[in-house]
């Protein structure tokens, strides 16, 4: 099968503080691992490192066969980041012409959009149910529907994986059952690899076939169908009993 | 025609201001919306520094000032990585170093006459040589901004996506800087080097008033930089004022407008809403 993302042995610290302990993961072709654990675990720290935002102090990360650090194909890649980015709410750009940015790789300079590429837009757009925001500047949106339109951004290009640190924040339940109508679709129809940070166990086990789950700086990879919630909540939120314990 | 237009000089001054009108609030757009706008008054006081080396050295002023203001927009790139959490040092720093330099060059020189005319702009002075340089260089600077203006766009707006989506974000930073200090060595002989970085701001505040999407802030600015700097000439002409005061002054007043406009429009609106409910 092939790795879609691999992590070996890697270790991250800020500064003196270490939040990653030789932690490991392989994701494969056609997965949807879902990550959880508590605040301050270091999802978005581990998510920061597969986007090469950050560099591990020790070990590997491969993204699509590929060392992270001298990745360059993340046009393959789609990006859903923890909150809608604090953009500034001034920003004079519509909702199209964000989502449109993102075919960067797809269009070459001096040329305008093709119908192609609009009919594109309008597609992911319709999906996450914004189409007719299309003019609209992304300033003028609610928090909630500006998350959707990143999620329409990330979309754009077909990515083949796509990597999300709570895209549903924000997002009304409505949506959100949506979104995981979707992800289903791009996931099971498509074979797009899905890798998602969620705090929302019981969603998330019921969507994925994987859960991985940090805290005290390692990675437990567990089966979704055999992951037990409860005695996840009791040692990670519950009675202060370590992950490094629990048992596999 | 109109007395105006029958001077050689006011011809060239109207070319040479044509072009500024339309690349100083291009190129301002990005600055603006990069929160970048301390850039432009630091590569324009390394021009200073710039065309008073070249005074000095018989040097046509807006190749040094050129030569100079390219020099530290690379500097300003080299000194960002070293104060990565605190981009704006570099460009104080940078700052500094060109007030610094440029008081030097100044009380070296004999005649201070002629630096006043690069500090406030001049429209008589301007001659044919000046005329070459800026359209040769606007030329570049408009083309290269056709050229990168999707990957400006997406680093204005979201560096890390952009950098996820292909876009080469430091090469990309770096011509643009190259870019600015290009622009203020063509602009500054018409609008002067203490105001070219008012007329990459000022226009653009006006742009984004009235405009709906980002390419219409581009469309908007660029136009209201160009009546800023006709007006300002015109003023300039027959009232014999300093033309960097008058145009600066003029794009002032359109913003004025706009603000008075988008505010009359809310009332309206409002008025409408009440008056149907
Ligand atoms: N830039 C930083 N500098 C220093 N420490 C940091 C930095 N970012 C995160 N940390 C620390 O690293 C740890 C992991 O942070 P991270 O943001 O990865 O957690 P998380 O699992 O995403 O939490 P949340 O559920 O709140 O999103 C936390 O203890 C945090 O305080
Ligand atoms: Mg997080």
């Amino acid at each position: 099968m092939e790795k879609v993302i691999e992590i070996k042995n890697v270790t991250f610290s800020y500064d003196t503080k270490m939040v990653l302990k030789e932690v490991s993961l392989e994701v494969f072709k056609g997965d949807f691992i879902g990550i959880v654990g508590p605040n301050g675990s270091a999802k978005t720290t581990l998510i920061k490192l597969l986007l090469g935002i950050l560099e591990p102090q020790q070990g590997s990360i491969q993204l699509l066969g590929q060392a992270v650090k001298s990745f360059d194909q993340w046009h393959r890649i789609g990006y859903i980041a923890q909150k809608a980015r604090d953009i500034n709410a001034g920003f004079p750009a519509t909702v199209e012409e964000i989502v449109a940015a993102n075919l960067y790789m797809q269009t070459k300079p001096f040329k305008f959009l093709n119908k192609e590429q609009r009919e594109k837009i309008d597609e992911v757009l319709s999906i996450v149910d914004m189409v007719d925001y299309k003019k609209r500047l992304i300033g003028s949106l609610s928090g909630g529907q500006q998350q959707r339109v990143f999620i329409a951004r990330a979309l754009v290009n077909n990515p083949e994986l796509i990597i999300m640190d709570e895209p549903l924040v924000g997002v009304d339940v409505a949506s959100q059952e949506k979104f995981y109508g979707l992800m289903a679709l791009l996931n099971k129809s498509l074979g797009i690899t899905l890798a998602m940070v969620s705090h929302d166990i019981g969603v998330i086990t019921d969507k994925t076939n994987k859960v991985a789950c940090l805290g005290n700086q390692s990675l437990f990879l567990h089966d979704s169908k055999s992951f037990n919630q409860t005695d996840y909540i009791k040692q990670v939120y519950g009675e202060g009993i370590s992950l490094l314990h629990h048992q596999h | 025609m109109p007395e105006i237009f029958t001077y050689g000089f006011m011809q060239r001054a109207f070319i040479a201001g044509a072009i500024i009108g339309v690349i100083c609030p291009a190129i301002g757009v990005f600055i603006v919306l990069r929160r970048l706008s301390m850039i432009g008054d630091t590569l324009s006081h390394v021009a200073l520094a710039g065309v008073a080396a070249g005074m000095l050295g018989s040097i046509y002023p807006i190749y040094s000032a050129l030569a100079f203001s390219i020099a530290a927009a690379l500097g300003i790139e080299k000194l960002r990585q070293e104060f990565k959490d605190y981009a704006e040092l570099s460009i104080a720093i940078m700052l500094s170093a060109g007030i610094g330099l440029a008081t030097i060059f100044i009380s070296m020189g004999k005649s201070n006459s002629s630096i006043f005319s690069y500090l406030f702009g001049s429209i008589t002075l301007v001659n044919l040589q000046d005329i070459r340089t800026v359209a040769i260089l606007g030329l570049i600077i408009m083309v290269s901004l056709i050229f990168l203006y999707r990957s400006l766009f997406y680093i204005t707006f979201d560096e890390e996506a952009a950098r996820l989506a292909g876009v080469p974000i430091k090469r990309v930073s770096l011509y643009f800087n190259i870019l600015v200090a290009m622009t203020i060595a063509v602009s500054m002989r018409i609008v002067g080097i203490l105001l070219v970085s008012s007329m990459m701001v000022v226009p653009v505040a006006a742009g984004m008033q009235v405009a709906k999407s980002f390419k219409q802030t581009m469309i908007y600015s660029v136009l209201f930089g160009l009546v800023a700097v006709l007006m300002g000439l015109f003023i300039s002409f027959y009232w014999d004022l300093a033309p960097g005061g008058t145009i600066v002054l003029s794009g002032i007043f359109i913003l004025i407008s706009t603000l008075l406009f988008k505010n009359i429009k809310l009332k309206v609106t409002a008025n409408h809403i009440k008056a149907t409910a």
